[in-house]
This record gives structure tokens, sequence and C-alpha cells, in this order.
């Protein structure tokens, strides 16, 4: 499976570590939304010096960061070859720092995050709407399980290319689409499963 | 011993064509501390298995667990009996071992200091110390399926019901894993292959084209699937 940290916590003694889980779920919040309102290539390049730096911060190794931006960087890559095609080379460099950036920013928070305490932090925001009918426990699970899904797709979509090449199919994107679809489809169906099973939801 | 009971029970499993026919009307009180269910692929072993968490819904009839009917007390009964797949990697739903079983707990333990010490131990006494922080995808199939029987009994359920626990791991690990789940004091529902593992159960129950074809001891159970099989 390709490496990845999105998803992972890694444990830590730094700032970023000790900080609150709420505290570093808005600041993910507010500097997507800075990233995004902010126009222009400049500004995608100073989002992304400053992620860069926090996954420095946070302790991540550059070479675990670079095998989790290699995934990253095949999207990217299109992004900005279909951006430079219709729109120019500012607006390239503006869509690839800000999607970049962002994946950093929230692999920061992942790594330094145990899910118990995003779980804890989403519930403990989500409280005052249980009035209105909102479950926060089954909200804060759904979110966890969405940071969970990505290191699972992952392996997914690379366990089914491999598959393809296996059979000479490397270059046929159906034989690496649709079986990944349906993988992932049954891994969220065997993940319902579990979760039934543990009871996990019940309350 | 709690007392599992399928009254008069029936299960249709929906399919593109036609619904199938996974189990013919069966009834059955299990109360012993060792049940085994074997018997061919796809012949219903698991869905009897399911019926007992509640992860498959009866089509006809009624299925107990201590008295609480599993279709309207699905809650109590999932506290009351744990359930492990065959492939673990379906079951462990957090990124790291230690927060998935933490993840368990979170019902009976509201401190979060609390769930981790706790799961803490359970890795240590399960044979997984030191590997809490460790991804669960960089984790032998063995200590997978330690880990997915450690998040299931970390909330001490009465039952444990085990769906080919050592069907996707090598000798070393099946042993383990048998000598794991033969050394509790729940009552196990073991689903297994592993006719050896079987022979070592209370009571055999061989489940053949959606019907339970031999139900007594289980050294008789094996050897008549061993007669069904032709070996």
């Amino acid at each position: 499976m390709s490496a990845t940290l999105l998803g992972l916590y890694r444990p830590g003694s730094t700032l970023l570590h000790r900080a609150p889980a709420g505290t570093k779920l808005l600041a993910l919040l507010v500097a997507g939304v800075v990233v995004v309102v902010v126009r222009g290539p400049a500004s995608g390049l100073v989002a992304l010096v400053v992620a860069v730096a926090l996954v420095a911060w946070s302790g991540t190794g550059l070479r675990v960061l670079l095998s989790t931006l290699r995934g990253i960087l095949v999207v990217a890559g299109l992004l900005a070859a279909y951006q430079a095609w219709q729109h120019g080379w500012p607006r390239a460099v503006e869509s690839v720092t800000d999607l970049v950036a962002l994946v950093l920013l929230a692999t920061v928070l992942t790594v330094t995050t145990p899910i118990d305490e995003v779980l804890d932090a989403v519930t403990a925001t989500l409280r005052p709407l249980r009035r209105l009918g909102v479950d926060p426990e089954r909200v804060a699970l759904a979110f966890s399980l969405m940071i969970r899904a990505i290191p699972t797709t992952i392996g997914l979509a690379d366990q089914t290319r491999d598959a393809a090449v296996a059979r000479g199919l490397q270059r046929d994107p159906r034989a690496r689409l649709v079986p990944l679809v349906i993988r992932v489809v049954a891994q969220a169906r065997a993940t319902g499963d579990a979760l039934h099973a543990r009871g996990i939801g019940d309350d | 011993m709690s007392r599992l009971e399928l009254e008069a029970v029936t299960v249709r499993l929906p399919s593109v064509d036609a619904d199938v026919l996974a189990l013919r009307e069966t009834s059955l009180v299990l109360t012993e501390q060792r049940i085994a269910l074997i018997g061919p692929n796809g012949s219903g072993k698991s869905t009897v298995a399911r019926l007992l968490n509640g992860l498959v819904r009866p089509s006809t009839g009624r299925v107990f667990v201590d008295g609480l009917d599993v279709a309207e007390d699905g809650a109590a009964v999932r506290r009351r009996v744990g359930f492990t797949f065959t492939d673990p990697s379906a079951q462990l739903v957090m990124p790291t071992a230690v927060e998935d079983i933490a993840l368990s707990l979170r019902r009976t333990h509201p401190d979060k200091a609390d769930r981790r010490r706790i799961a803490h131990d359970l890795l240590d006494a399960y044979g997984l110390a030191g590997l809490g922080d460790r991804s669960v995808h960089g984790l032998s199939g063995g200590q997978r399926q330690l880990l997915a029987l450690a998040g299931v009994l970390a909330t001490d359920p009465a039952v444990l019901v085990a769906d080919e626990p050592t069907t996707l791991l090598d000798l070393a690990n099946s042993r383990r894993i048998a000598d794991l789940l033969f050394g509790l004091p729940q009552q196990l529902v073991l689903v297994t292959h592993d006719l050896d593992l079987a022979a070592r159960c209370d009571r055999g129950l061989l489940i053949d084209d959606a019907a339970v074809a031999f139900d007594g001891p289980a050294e008789d159970a094996v050897a008549r699937y061993r007669t069904l099989a032709g070996t």
C-alpha cells in the first residue's frame, strides 16, 4: 500500500500534538476558507510554504512527506495541465498550491491528533444541536470514518492497480476504475456490518 | 451460559434474479459453551452465525438471546453477543490499534484517559504490546485478528460469535487464535473449516444446503462432514 499520513496519527510531543483537537479543527476550517477565498498564485504559494512548515514542525520526515504527496501530485499535475490550458499558468499555480496546501494542513491535523480526540471535539461542538434532532456521536463517528476511509481507499486503489497490471490491463481505465468502485462500496458495506456487529451507534 | 434460540427461522436474501434461500426453516436451542458450525462454502453457516447478532434478520421466525428478541432488542443483544469476521480488516474501523479498541469502549467509559489506558492494557493482554499507535494497515494478519478480538472482547460480551477466525491465517497464528478462543470464559459459537478446531467444541452443527444436516457431539458432526465431503 502507498504510504500515507492522511488519516493516521503519529504520536509526538510538539505544540501541535498538545493543542486541543477542537482548536486544530477550527484552524483547519478557517485556513480552508482563507485559502479558497484569497485569490492569486502568490497567496497559494504562501499557503503552501506555511503548510510545509507546519508539517515539518509536526515532526514528519521529508521522505514520508514526499511519499504522502506522491498520489496527490499526480492529481495536481493533471489539474495544473487542465487549468493552464483553460485559464493560463497563474490559475494553474493557484489551483495546485491551494490543493496541496489544504491536503498538507489536513495531514497536520490527522498526524498530530488521535481520532478519539477528534470524535470528542466534534461531539462537544455539535452537542447544542441535539435539541434540533442532531445526534452528535453519530456525526462525529461519520467524521472519523471519513478520515479512516482515506488510507483504506488508497490501499484498495493499489490492490486494484496491481490486479489490472497482473492481467496485462494496466492501460485499460475500466479495469482499474470499475473494480475500485465495487471494492470501495463493498468496503463501506463491510464497515457498516462491523459497526453494527460491535453495537456502535446503537445508543 | 447464554441461551441462544432460533424459533422456526427462515432466511431469504435478496438477489438480482430472485431471492436466495439462505436458511430453510430451522429451530435450535444452543446452551453449550463451545458450539461449532461446519459445512461447505455457501451452505448457510455464516447466516446462522449472523442471525445471533442481528446482522441478518430472519425472513420468518424469531431469534432470541437470553429471552431477548434480536429484532426488537437489537442493541441489548449486541451488548451480549460479540462478533468477529473472517477478514479482520473489515472489522477494524479506526486508523490505529489503540483507537480501534477505544472506540469499543466509548459507550461504557466516557473518560478518554480511561479508554486509552484500558485499550493499552488489552493490547498488552493480547500480545500486541507496543503496537497501539501502529496503523492497522501495518499489522500482520495474525495481529489484526488478535486486535479484532480484543476490540470485541473489550466490552466483555457473554457470547462470542467467530466467523472463520483462522481461515486467513498461517499455521502459527491459527494456533495462537485457537488457543485464545478456547481459553475464553465466554460462550463461543465458532464457524470454521478447521475440523480439528471444530472437534474440540462441545457441540457440532453440520450445515448443508441451507439446513442443519447434523446436530450432536462435535466429533460426530466432523465425522459426518468428512463422509459428506468424501474425504
